[in-house]
């Protein structure tokens, strides 16, 4: 592990997704990816894998990719598995003496790629040990086709398979929890974040997942300027406030023992958090305030399971 | 040279695998190819082979697996049947258009619809478009030798695909027939280190694979891949030379059963070869003029020389050990039939659908398709183009 956090020194480092890919001005994604890839320390190779999204399409264009690492895409629900390989080979290789660099293993999928089409790919990866750290980019929809629904849109969303109307109040069900799914995979490794603090929590926990031998898998919350409907320069704002509300929390799972890295203060309501994005509009018109009502007993139901889940908290 | 032994289909396999000593095979278990990774975990646990097994979670997973593996820089292999092949469908097409020289045992199965565990052929035909080469045997002997070749073929500079090496499910599988193995030096010179020139471990560059390509490249990637395929043809009778000179025994694209003056042939993929050979005996001790084609190489498809084959026969019955649902016959009689209409060659030919679900070709039946045969070569096809064999009325 490297020493205390220097912020300065970590984003002087030379970046592994480099500039002139074709993200989203104000996406999460390129966000999560620059700053876990950051967290390589200088002259460790790695290979990088990818799951079918926007990130993938964006970022490696033929005959353009972004990455200074290896790379690898396969399809949209194979990430973990095609990740494994790599890594059962290298191990192999080594062994054999073909190999004598040290690599790291890691894979980015949003969530459509992970909490959804790749779950069962991701499973097995994760269940079989490999060396190697799963990415979640949450944007908590299908962006790259267009915002239909996931199993990890949080409920009410508007999306374009969930629309709100005059029968409909946006995504029925509740959002399903992966970090406690994977946790539940009994890995050496998991861990919740999103953007906040000068990237501080990402760039520790990204950094105990690549560093930690065995399996880890990192959950960033990564908000989608088209999907959630808000302004680029909104971004930062909207994670803290996921975060201030307690619909994000922060918090990890190292050798079963959970551990909350954050808690706020005053824990705000959700509205703070809701207020800021497109796709929750229809939740403030007259009339649907009980909508919001249950949006916030769903949080705190989860908030105080977790508070209980980390034996009382930080 | 070689050793006598006898075994089943699927230990030929294994024991083929232990003689080349991949790096990596990730598999899941699926009947009748089943006993292929229990082999391999098996020389594993007693360290007889240095190959890393991953125990994935489903045939997607394994062909992703297979695929993250070998482009990694590690020579892999897999194995699987039927719906299993079905569920890595995807990823096959992906590590074909990747270049990836992987290596994939097919034991042939029936998709399923309904259920059924017998051999058929509708998994690997199902598979033709998807860029892998495919070579199919008649027996274990034949699996065996294809399985050796197969890296050669796979690994060739001029081709870079991957390649799936096909055998009968149960019918070859899992009987046990008289066999003649090689000894592991010449297997292991034969079959050669795995040298790649790209590979994402590669410490001296970096490698990106799998890119969304956009129209202005995506064609050409594609015609490239359709040239590799083109290209495989030579080095797989190139491949099949060198393999007959340290093992005595010789193969082409197919195999020519008694045709030199044939008027009647069959022409058939498989394990039913067999069972036509001996009809096809019967018949020239009657002085009847049958002969049969077996078709070795399905993918890349010789049509050419098939047809150029089939220029003296009078009457021409393809058969398939698959239903396309066409409406209009099975693959083999699709490709074979319109390989002979490009190459001039009139000859009448019919198409037999037989053998689904593992239902037994008899040799009576065979009989009874150069019967048909021969009153074609009279008076031309009277009834249906395309039939089926051994079916309950």
């Amino acid at each position: 592990m490297a020493g205390a956090f220097d912020f300065k020194e970590i984003q002087e480092r030379e970046e592994r997704l480099a500039p002139g890919h074709r993200m989203c001005a104000g996406c999460g994604g390129t966000i999560a990816v620059r700053n876990v890839l950051k967290a390589l320390h200088p002259g460790d190779k790695a290979v990088v894998g990818n799951a079918t999204g926007c990130l993938e399409v964006s970022t490696y264009m033929y005959p353009y990719t972004a990455y200074q690492d290896s790379y690898i895409h396969s399809a949209f629900e194979n990430a973990g598995a095609t990740l494994s390989g790599v890594e059962t080979a290298y191990r192999v290789l080594r062994e054999k003496g073909k190999v004598a660099e040290d690599y790291k293993f890691i894979t980015f999928g949003g969530d459509g790629g992970t909490y959804d089409i790749g779950l069962q790919s991701l499973s097995g990866a994760m269940e079989r040990g490999h060396d190697m750290v799963y990415v979640c980019y949450d944007n908590g929809a299908y962006m790259n086709t267009g915002t239909q629904r996931s199993s990890a849109t949080p409920m009410y969303a508007d999306t374009t398979t969930t629309p709100s109307g005059t029968k409909s109040a946006g995504k029925p069900q509740y959002r399903k929890d992966l970090a406690y799914i994977m946790a539940a995979h009994k890995i050496p490794y998991v861990g919740q974040t999103t953007f906040i603090g000068n990237m501080k929590d990402l760039y520790e926990k990204s950094e105990r997942a690549i560093y930690t031998e065995g399996p880890a898998f990192l959950n960033i919350m990564a908000p989608c300027p088209r999907g959630w409907r808000y302004e680029a320069p909104d971004i930062i704002d909207i994670c803290k406030s996921a975060v201030e509300t307690c619909y994000w929390p922060l918090f990890e799972v190292i050798d079963g023992k959970w551990i909350l890295n954050y808690r706020p203060k005053n824990k705000l309501p959700i509205e703070d958090f809701l207020k800021r994005q497109g796709r929750f509009k229809h939740l403030f018109q007259p009339g649907n305030e009980y909508l919001i009502e249950a949006f916030q007993r769903e949080v705190d139901l989860r908030w105080t399971q977790l508070l209980e889940q980390c034996e009382g908290g930080c | 040279m070689g050793m006598k032994n006898r075994m089943s289909g699927n230990e030929a396999v294994a024991y083929a695998i232990r003689q080349i000593n991949p790096d990596v095979m990730p598999a899941f278990p699926i009947t009748p190819s089943t006993e292929i990774p229990q082999f391999v975990s098996n020389m594993i646990a007693n360290g007889e082979v240095d190959t890393e097994f991953i125990p994935v979670e489903s045939e997607h997973s394994a062909m992703s697996a297979a695929m993250g593996s070998e482009a990694a820089g590690a020579r892999t292999i897999t194995a699987t049947s039927s719906c299993g092949l079905a569920l890595m469908w995807e990823v096959l097409y992906v590590a074909a258009s990747s270049r990836l020289p992987l290596v994939m045992t097919v034991v042939n199965r029936g998709l399923t619809g309904p259920l059924n565990i017998n051999a058929e052929h509708s998994d690997s035909m199902g598979a033709r478009d998807s860029g892998w080469i495919q070579i199919y045997a008649e027996n274990n002997q034949e699996v065996y030798d294809n399985l050796i070749q197969a890296y050669r073929i796979a690994e060739h500079t001029d081709v870079k695909l991957p390649v799936m090496i096909c055998q009968d499910g149960f019918i070859t599988s899992h009987a046990v027939e008289n066999i003649e193995l090689m000894e592991d030096a010449p297997v292991k010179a034969f079959v050669g280190s795995y040298e790649p020139e790209h590979y994402l471990l590669n410490p001296n560059e970096v490698m990106a694979l799998g890119p969304y390509a956009t129209s202005p490249y995506c064609m050409e990637a594609k015609r490239a891949q359709a040239q590799a395929m083109m290209n495989a043809k030579q080095v797989i009778l190139d491949v099949a030379k060198e393999y007959e000179a340290i093992s005595g025994r010789s193969y082409g694209f197919f195999e020519k059963y008694r045709c030199e003056d044939a008027d009647y042939v069959i022409v058939a993929i498989g394990s039913a070869c067999g069972t036509i050979k001996d009809a096809v005996d019967e018949l020239r001790q009657k002085k009847v003029k049958a002969g049969l084609i077996k078709v070795r190489v399905f993918r890349p498809f010789p049509g050419e020389e098939l047809a150029k084959a089939l220029a003296s026969a009078k009457a021409v019955a393809v058969m398939d050990r698959c239903e396309s649902y066409s409406g209009h016959g099975g693959p083999l009689g699709a490709e074979l039939r319109a390989a002979m209409y490009e190459n001039k060659n009139t000859a009448e030919a019919v198409n037999i659908v037989y053998g689904l679900s593992g239902r037994d070709l008899t040799v009576e039946d065979a009989k009874g398709v150069y019967e048909r045969l021969s009153e074609i070569a009279k008076e031309g096809v009277t009834d249906k183009q395309y039939t089926y064999l051994g079916l309950r009325e």
